[in-house]
């Protein structure tokens, strides 16, 4: 195993990164689709989803040639394994985008309630963290990735507080009713993707330096 | 292949890990749970190895080496060609006393016993030791005396207790069933896998304390590889196993500890799922991965 082993792993690589690249080009896209209540980018985003439900196919079949072929170790063995975990994450970031892309294309009609900065807020902080996420994969980058990890409580306070909000909006004006629940599941899908980030800097963190970070208070009982 | 062509690869860390013990537990249970058996982490040191050095005339095959090998675990030792892994295991029993030229500073210890002190009934110690060579090598004998063999040499005549260990040993190595009807047939007549399994046999009848195997599956196929495998399994319920294999995927699958070695340094030794998965030095990851050169 040399060379042309190195070769497939670059191939894959690089196609987990265009995999990426979409699924972050439809966080854009449904960030902006929110702030700017535009359908035609909404319609974008449901597009694209497509596309990436066609690469998590081909990066699920490539990895399982791959660990039959090639019975990698060490950081291979790592890499291989934490890509067939990273790629469903990412599948998953582009079906929350298009929930999103969906639900805006029920409200763009509105105007914003109270809350729009907020959600606009929740949407740059997640959009933050999955784009780094695949920064700190692509330089091999572990405290980026840990920072990342980190900012995952962030985004946890703003939909906290998003929701509280939005549930007084909804006592206070019972017309924001479906506005408001709508938004509800909108920032619900927010919160989701930057749960994915946290995940595949997770996954980031096992290539690197083949440590498990989940569920730290597992570890804690276990020590 | 001539190790001096390679001048391009460094000088190996000298910081040589010691085999993971209890503490290592409590480091992987933060991990989650290891693939290796709780119980192989706290064996108690069948084999001790301790500063050993080995020269063949003026050139030094093994520099400094320390390991430990566990009761009832399994050690895989890995290494490129040249790099003394076979020169330890026959370290292990003192085949290298049958070398010319040899000259061996350190001490092994196998249970009790420092097998290099002066005192040691050399014979008598390599009963203890069972070994499996690469190429199995049955002797000309029928299947029931080449199992009996060993009991023969040390004496033993009665019918009933050599019924008793051919047939014992036979099981052990999962080839009874296949023979019980043809014992008194020559083992030179049985498929390479099945007599490799008899010299099995033949090493378990003595009832050695480790059984000592150097490369036992590269003649064998798939099939035949994998009743080894698990035998050695089976086997490390009784036995403490030492095994020498250029397979890695061979390594990862029967043993609870692998050693690496390179240039007759012992690079780095830790518990198999470790060492396969992250391992520490970059020496042993660019082995593994089939880098190395």
């Amino acid at each position: 195993m040399g060379r042309h082993f190195d070769n497939e792993l670059r191939d894959l690589k690089f196609s987990l990164l265009a995999m990426a690249g979409l699924v972050e080009e439809m966080v854009e896209l449904a960030r902006q689709s929110f702030t700017e209540r535009s359908d035609a980018k909404a319609d974008r985003v449901i597009a694209l989803d497509h596309n990436v439900d066609e690469l998590e196919l081909s990066l699920d079949q490539a990895c399982i040639d791959l660990l039959a072929l090639r019975a990698p170790f060490a950081s291979d063995l790592r890499l291989l394994a934490s890509t067939l975990k990273i790629v469903p994450e990412l599948e998953r970031i582009g079906d929350h985008c298009t929930n999103i892309a969906k639900r805006v294309k029920f409200i763009s009609a509105y105007p914003h309630i109270l809350t729009a900065q907020q959600i606009e807020a929740l949407g740059e902080a997640t959009h933050s963290m999955v784009k780094r996420a695949m920064d700190a994969f692509v330089n091999g980058d572990a405290e980026l990735a840990k920072a990342v990890i980190a900012d995952d409580d962030l985004v946890d306070e703003i939909y906290v507080q998003v929701s509280k909000d939005m549930l007084q909006i909804m006592l206070q004006d019972p017309s924001a009713i479906e506005r408001a629940s709508h938004l509800i599941i909108l920032v619900k899908n927010w919160e989701r993707i930057a749960d994915q980030a946290t995940n595949i800097a997770e996954e980031v963190l096992f290539i690197l330096e083949g440590v498990n970070v989940k569920h730290p208070y597992l570890q804690k009982r276990e020590s | 292949m001539d190790l001096n062509e390679r001048p391009v690869i460094p000088e190996p860390v000298p910081t040589i890990t010691e085999p993971p013990r209890a503490g290592e537990a409590h480091i992987l249970s933060q991990q989650g749970t290891p693939l290796t058996d709780r119980a192989a982490l706290e064996a108690p040191t069948m084999v001790s190895v301790k500063d050993l050095n080995l020269f063949y005339g003026r050139k030094q095959a093994l520099h400094g080496i320390n390991l430990e090998v566990g009761k009832n675990t399994v050690m895989a030792l890995i290494g490129p060609s040249g790099c003394g892994k076979s020169t330890l295991l026959r370290c292990i029993n003192r085949m290298n006393d049958l070398i010319d030229n040899v000259r061996i500073d350190g001490h092994v210890r196998v249970g009790q016993s420092d097998i290099y002190a002066p005192d040691v009934d050399v014979i008598g110690l390599r009963m203890r030791m069972g070994m499996v060579f690469q190429k199995s090598n049955p002797f000309p004998k029928s299947i029931y005396e080449n199992v009996a063999y060993g009991l023969r040499v040390q004496g033993v005549k009665n019918r009933a207790v050599l019924d008793e260990a051919v047939e014992r040993s036979l099981i052990s190595a999962g080839l009874w069933d296949e023979v019980k009807d043809r014992l008194n047939e020559s083992g030179l007549g049985l498929s390479g896998g099945q007599q490799q399994r008899l010299c099995i046999a033949r090493a378990l009848a003595v009832k050695p304390e480790v059984l000592l195997m150097d490369e036992p599956c590269s003649a064998l196929d798939p099939l035949a590889t994998s009743r080894i495998e698990e035998l050695i399994f089976e086997l490390k319920r009784d036995f403490t196993i030492v095994i020498v294999t250029h397979n890695m995927q061979q390594a990862a699958r029967v043993s609870d500890f692998t050693a690496f070695f390179w240039m007759g340094k012992l690079i780095e030794v830790g518990l198999t799922e470790k060492l396969f998965t992250n391992p520490r030095e970059r020496m042993t990851e660019d082995y593994i991965s089939g880098r190395f050169g």
